[in-house]
């Protein structure tokens, strides 16, 4: 793993930029075929997408890269008996450049992530959009979230930590 | 937790059932008011404002504070703050990601480097 600068990871940046879509950006220090090649092979797939500090495991990973192709991960968690599945059907594959794929384990309320792949020298810049069906699908999801199990530790620490220092 | 879930939903709802309170949100959507004010906007008594500010500010709707003997009112920094939050995991767990991306990527360079002289050589 020594080849590369050591330094310090390209930043991720995240943002909410309308009432109904998130963008994620970043840059990877490669060409836009293999960053294409690492997102549509599950055997890549399955080194990245479920990183240790997750704390879940890949079950399985089933990719059709193609237009119109399905895919489907499960994943295990220590916590939970049930094995998690986030399954959906890629809209547009173009290669290198372009990838449109739906999020169906929600049912209607999933929503529409399109990943572009643009090469600027040696560099690949990543940007990932979700576009969720309306403002309150996002909201509830955000709400959802919030108050579920991490939401809900996060904001006990916080209150704890603000306790602590003010008293 | 189910539990507390439950009376935090409970509290909202029963906060926004009232159309006063409704109004009192809209109004201080508009611009930041004094219980005073809110009242007299309202046609209502200070106690009677009072009482619908303190069942909002219960919900975590309302935030109000007290500058000499004026209390101001504004609408709830908690929606804002969990939809910060929710985004700021969000980006940790793409960086994660990334950050193992990375890794990959290195490697499929170094490969391809290498069949590369192969070819060649």
């Amino acid at each position: 793993m020594a080849a590369g600068k050591k330094g310090e990871p390209n930043p991720t940046t995240a943002e909410r930029v309308s009432e109904r879509e998130t963008v994620v950006t970043r840059s990877f220090n490669g060409p836009a075929r293999l960053v294409f090649e690492a997102w549509t092979t599950p055997a890549l797939l399955m080194r990245w997408w479920v990183p240790k500090s997750l704390g879940m495991t890949f079950i399985s990973c089933d990719v059709d890269a193609r237009t119109g192709g399905s895919y489907r991960f499960v994943f295990g968690h220590p916590a939970s008996e049930q094995p998690m599945a986030f399954f959906g059907r890629y809209i547009e594959v173009t290669p290198h450049s372009r990838l449109v794929w739906t999020n169906e384990e929600s049912g209607e309320g999933g929503a529409v992530t399109t990943v572009t792949f643009e090469e600027r020298g040696a560099v690949t810049l990543v940007v990932m959009r979700d576009l969720y069906p309306s403002k309150d699908v996002l909201d509830a999801a955000i709400a959802s979230e919030s108050i579920g199990e991490f939401g809900e530790s996060f904001e006990q620490l916080d209150e704890l930590l603000a306790g602590s220092g003010a008293e | 937790m189910v539990q507390h879930i439950q009376t935090r939903l409970d509290a909202s709802f029963s906060a926004l059932s009232d159309a006063t309170r409704r109004g009192v949100l809209e109004q201080l959507g508009r611009a930041d008011a004094s219980i005073t004010d809110l009242a007299e906007t309202f046609r209502m008594t200070l106690t009677g404002m009072k009482k619908h500010v303190g069942v909002l500010e219960q919900a975590g709707l309302v935030t109000t504070q007290k500058v000499g003997r004026v209390r101001t009112c504004r609408l709830g920094r908690r929606r804002l703050e969990e939809e910060a939050a929710w985004i700021e995991r969000h980006r940790r767990l793409w960086a994660a990601r990334f950050d193992a991306l990375d890794k990959v990527i290195e490697e499929l360079k170094r490969k391809e480097k290498v069949d590369g002289r192969r070819k060649k050589g």
